[in-house]
């Protein structure tokens, strides 16, 4: 396994365990959102390493009659362009979800949650 | 790709590994926020050696501004430390 | 706190388990384009007349798949408004902006707008398209409400720009299935690659997206700083 494929693996797969890391150990509803977060950020950089070619290009012809040149793959590209504005909607939608918790509650810790009854 | 990016990425690696840290380990929401924020960074540069410019692009706009804007309107709310 | 150590490498150990086993199924850099990536690079300039290949798989050969992405948006801005309404907490107050920060954003707001609609007009030909251009457009808006004291929006003007531009998309991709006889499908003339007007109903597609998300980022915003209906 040489330098190049233990950065551009190893930091993506180091994000997700840290996320889930932080999603394991921490109380606060609003920390296990940034640790969603950050897992998100590390999913959307693995796929697009799975599709990188030795020695290829960006996909934009930008000379195209005259040369035609190696490029890299680009529907991870595309699949990834979607997942990442995907995942700034279900964040907001996680961020109303926990004012409302915060209002009713008036805590957002998960272990005094779990006392009160309906 | 050649030695000076390989180099730069090793750089980049570990910025991510202390960042990864430091929100972890703190209780001050608002550096875990920033910290979040540094994350995006430079997985967007990640995707510019990765060859990908369209990711690139919509990851800075997306991670830096709006995720970190969303976040801070919403901690006015919650309330900045964790265990409170 | 030694649990937390321990759970740390127990996961670090998982991990590197992983590395190791993706590594070796799928070398790093030694992909090969086969199928229907292929197709997509070889013959995609001369099928749309788009020289950026990313932007003709995501608008015209997987179109269906960002509507409903665009669908997937709107539900969650929608559920968003929906879960804000009547909030009645009280929160901290963003302090008081000092006159740089109220003339400064004051000056920068309409370039920034400028910039996102060149991202989003030009997605055919350089890197960007809709969903970057959009977004910086909502971050504009966002610079608004920071620094500008007592800055409202009026809610009437962003919802009908949404649900227009929203309406207007799935009616260009009827206008393909009446046409060309598939939803989505192109019936503009491709033009000569590399210029602005070219590449059929790419840009057509763009600018409504363009317009889609920067309206729903911002109502999104509004929404999570005022806490509710205010009418």
């Amino acid at each position: 396994m040489n330098i190049e494929s233990l950065i551009f693996y190893g930091v993506p797969i180091y994000l997700i365990v840290m996320g889930i890391l932080v999603i394991l150990t921490t109380k606060n509803l609003f920390k296990m959102l940034l640790g969603l977060s950050i897992m998100d950020s590390g999913i959307n950089i693995l796929i697009v390493a799975l599709g990188y070619i030795k020695g290829a290009t960006a996909p934009i012809y930008s000379r195209y009659p005259e040369v035609f040149e190696k490029v890299v793959d680009p529907v991870p590209q595309a699949l990834v362009l979607t997942a990442i504005v995907i995942g700034i909607a279900f964040l907001g939608l996680g961020l109303a979800l926990v004012i409302r918790i915060k209002e009713k509650y008036g805590t957002v810790n998960v272990e005094k949650l779990k006392e009160l009854k309906w | 790709m050649s030695e000076a990016v390989v180099i730069f990425s090793v750089v980049l690696a570990l910025l991510v590994v202390l960042a990864t840290f430091i929100l972890w380990l703190t209780k001050d929401l608002l550096i875990g926020v920033l910290s979040s924020a540094v994350i995006s960074l430079v997985a967007s540069i990640f995707f510019l050696i990765l060859q990908a410019p369209d990711v690139a692009i919509t990851e800075a706009s997306v991670g830096a501004a709006l995720t970190t804007g969303f976040f801070i309107f919403a901690l006015k709310y919650v309330g900045r430390r964790e265990d409170d | 706190m030694i649990r937390k150590v321990l759970y740390f490498l127990i996961l670090i150990a998982f991990g590197f388990f992983i590395l190791s086993a993706l590594s070796a199924y799928f070398p790093f850099g030694e992909n090969v384009l086969t199928g229907v990536a292929r197709y997509y690079t070889e013959k995609g300039v001369k099928d749309l007349g788009g020289i950026n290949i990313v932007t003709s798989v995501v608008t015209i050969y997987r179109g269906f798949d960002t509507l409903g992405e665009v669908t997937v948006l709107f539900l969650s801005v929608t559920a968003l408004a929906f879960t804000l309404v009547g909030l009645k907490v009280e929160k901290a107050k963003l302090p008081k902006p000092t006159l740089i920060m109220e003339t400064g954003g004051r000056y920068l707001a309409p370039l920034i707008i400028l910039f996102g609609a060149y991202v989003f007009l030009h997605g055919h030909l350089t890197p960007g398209g809709g969903f970057p251009g959009g977004v910086i457009i909502a971050t504009s808006f966002l610079l608004l409400l920071v620094t500008q004291e007592n800055y409202r929006f009026k809610k009437f003007h962003i919802t009908t720009t949404e649900v227009l531009a929203g309406t207007l998309y799935v009616l260009v991709g009827l206008l393909g299935l009446y046409y060309v006889k598939s939803f989505l499908g192109n019936f503009l003339k491709t033009g000569k690659p590399g210029y602005l007007v070219s590449a059929g109903i790419i840009p057509i597609i763009y600018i409504l997206i363009g317009f889609k998300v920067g309206s729903e980022m911002t109502s999104a915003l509004n929404n999570l700083k005022e806490g509710g209906d205010e009418h």
